[in-house]
């Protein structure tokens, strides 16, 4: 297994979490955290950055589904890029793909998240 | 069995653990079961349900077993139906619990009532240490569930964790009327009688379940039309009638 890490790229209202590793359960403070410290520094918006992603198992998906929820709970959006074809297909397969908003370009992303 | 929609091109670690995309399911490779009612249906996760959202986590310490997760996982995929409560049947798919296949279930969702429900599950992942079911339109809960186990310290500690929403109305009326309850009710016997078959006498299933979204999601209230309880129902209702007609 290689560590999950994440970096916060701050853009006024959006926040990007780009993530490099493995996404399972035990990413669960890391990502808590990083989104806690997005949305305290004022993000309304935050973008998943998957591009670096090595490795997801379903617990990584739960995972995605309970941070859904937190940033619905405040009024918060999220929104993926830099997905793979393989995991945007396991955003399909679990129709996961009907929550999270799926933005191919960075850019574009920052652009829509903060409209 | 379901057919893969494109070819395979895996180059991350965990492309062969998970389903292939999927349209439609297919319970014809389940062994055993009388009536398919997954053939058709679409999956449906915990982000389409209508009631609130539950998390859950089931978990037994494997307390002076000489075990491994690997072993413990091998074993729940092995005889998955056995561990299941009595009235509660599972009909595993024939190559196993393997990613992609469908299972059928037959569940009594108030124990000795007279309505069965017929329904099933997608396994939406599986590798060593876990692995997880994805539900179909129809069935009573909208979620994910996975199996798995991990080592603490010198003990191997099995766990079953759900995320779920209630179907649909009607269904989230029973999961507050008690069948919340008689769900946690079937993962504590199921956890318990796996410690039991790999060696512990007494098990002690430990239980944490909390509401994470109060919310209703009101534009799902047409999964109604999918209710395999409501079928069942009418099935069981009907069933003097077809003997009659000599109908199915």
């Amino acid at each position: 297994m290689t560590a999950t890490v994440i970096e916060l790229d701050q853009e006024g209202p959006a926040a990007i979490l780009r993530i490099s590793g493995d996404i399972t359960s035990a990413s669960e403070a890391d990502l808590g955290a990083a989104y806690g410290l997005a949305v305290a520094n004022g993000a309304k918006a935050v973008i998943l950055d998957f591009s670096k992603l090595e490795y997801m198992n379903s617990g990584g998906i739960g995972l995605l589904v309970t941070l859904l929820v937190r940033a619905q709970r405040g009024g918060g959006r999220l929104v993926a890029t830099g997905l793979s074809d393989h995991y945007r297909q396991i955003f399909e397969l679990t129709r996961l793909d009907e929550a999270i908003e799926i933005i191919d370009d960075e850019g574009a992303a920052v652009l829509a998240a903060t409209a | 069995m379901i057919e893969p929609t494109e070819s395979p091109t895996p180059t991350n670690r965990d492309a062969a653990n998970w389903a292939r995309p999927v349209d439609r399911l297919s319970g014809a490779g389940a062994v055993g079961a009388k009536d398919d009612a997954v053939t058709g249906k679409r999956v449906s996760g915990p982000l389409q349900g209508f009631g609130q959202l539950w998390q859950k986590s089931f978990s037994v310490r494997l307390d002076g077993v000489e075990t491994t997760p690997e072993a413990v996982i091998a074993t729940w995929k092995a005889h998955f139906a056995e561990f299941w409560p009595k009235g509660q049947r599972f009909y595993a798919p024939l190559s196993g619990i393997q990613p992609g296949e469908v299972a059928l279930l037959d569940i009594q969702p108030v124990p000795g009532a007279p309505v069965k429900l017929s329904t099933g599950v997608l396994v939406l992942y599986a590798d060593d240490e876990s692995f997880t079911f994805m539900t179909p339109e129809g069935h009573t809960l909208s979620a994910w569930i996975t199996f798995s186990a991990r080592r603490e310290g010198d003990v191997v500690v099995a766990q079953a964790q759900a995320l779920e929403r209630p179907a649909d109305p009607f269904d989230e009326i029973a999961y507050k009327l008690g069948g919340n309850h008689q769900n946690n009710k079937f993962w504590q016997a199921t956890l318990r009688n796996l410690a039991i078959m790999v060696g512990v006498p007494v098990p002690v299933v430990d239980v944490q379940v909390s509401c994470i979204d109060g919310n209703r999601q009101w534009r799902y209230w047409r999964n109604v039309r999918h209710s395999a309880t409501l079928r069942s129902a009418r099935r069981t209702m009907t069933a003097p009638i077809r003997r009659l007609t000599g109908g199915g």
